[in-house]
């Protein structure tokens, strides 16, 4: 193969950076990387309407909370938030399995955990906000 | 471990504002997707349970102790959203000069300590 060829360089063999590539801790390249910026700017967004929202009710009270969470706007922006807050947070502790569960075994079974989890919390905060929306106003 | 040279861990760097800066930041992180979630799930099933599920709620997380988890969680998110933003500049290339970089990693949870007084502060005033 010709030295210059672009394969050549992308192997796993043959230069400097072809052979530490894929060693880091996540075996993987940059789409976890830019997956965690992507939802961060979700979670900032997010997050400042339900704390701005915080500042804003007049009260905590079970009528005041839900009739503020069953308009469309709060319960689609919470919708927002979980599915932003949830996948951001199942990359960020990914990272830290991967930098703290060695063996291969105990790695794989602490990602299910995580996974079933991130699911299982994501599943019943969009259930909930659900039954909130859907119930309207008592 | 791996037959080959790592990078050089915790134990071997002399301490400084950065390194303070990028463990709060992983603390902060996981504390919030552990306790933090917790809450959250617990204040949104409430919701969606009744009001008897929110009165458990509320009293537990309006006692003296709710509160302060609360305020702690608070400050997990105001810090790890400061060092986050440190992280998008860093990722741009700038801020990398050691005066520089020293600066913003002493600022950063000065930052955070600030936004959750100021957010606490417009709770209880308004």
């Amino acid at each position: 193969m010709d030295r210059n060829s672009p394969l050549q360089n992308a192997g796993a063999k043959g230069t400097a950076i072809g052979n530490v590539r894929g060693l880091g801790a996540a075996h993987e390249g940059a789409g976890h990387w830019l997956q965690q910026r992507f939802t961060a700017i979700g979670n900032l967004m997010a997050v400042s309407f339900l704390l701005i929202s915080f500042i804003l009710l007049p009260d905590y009270s079970y009528l005041t909370v839900h009739a503020w969470l069953s308009d469309l706007l709060p319960a689609f922006a919470l919708a927002l938030l979980i599915v932003s807050t949830f996948w951001h947070a199942r990359l960020g502790l990914s990272v830290l399995i991967e930098d703290y569960v060695d063996d291969a075994g105990n790695k794989f079974a602490a990602k299910a955990l995580l996974n079933i989890a991130i699911i299982a919390g994501a599943g019943f905060g969009l259930f909930s906000i659900a039954r909130i929306a859907l119930a309207g106003t008592l | 471990m791996a037959g080959r040279p790592l990078s050089p861990h915790l134990s071997i760097w002399k301490w400084g504002p950065h390194m303070l800066v990028s463990i709060l930041h992983r603390v902060t992180g996981d504390g919030m997707a552990t306790v933090g979630f917790g809450i959250l799930l617990w204040w949104l099933g409430s919701l969606a349970s009744g009001p008897l599920a929110y009165a458990d709620f509320l009293a537990v997380m309006g006692s003296p102790v709710g509160i302060i988890v609360l305020v702690l969680i608070s400050w997990a998110f105001f810090n790890h959203a400061a060092s986050g933003i440190r992280h998008f500049v860093l990722d741009l290339g700038a801020g990398y000069e050691l005066e520089t970089n020293r600066r913003w990693s002493v600022a950063t949870p000065i930052i955070g300590v600030a936004l959750t007084i100021l957010f606490w502060v417009a709770i209880l005033l308004t």
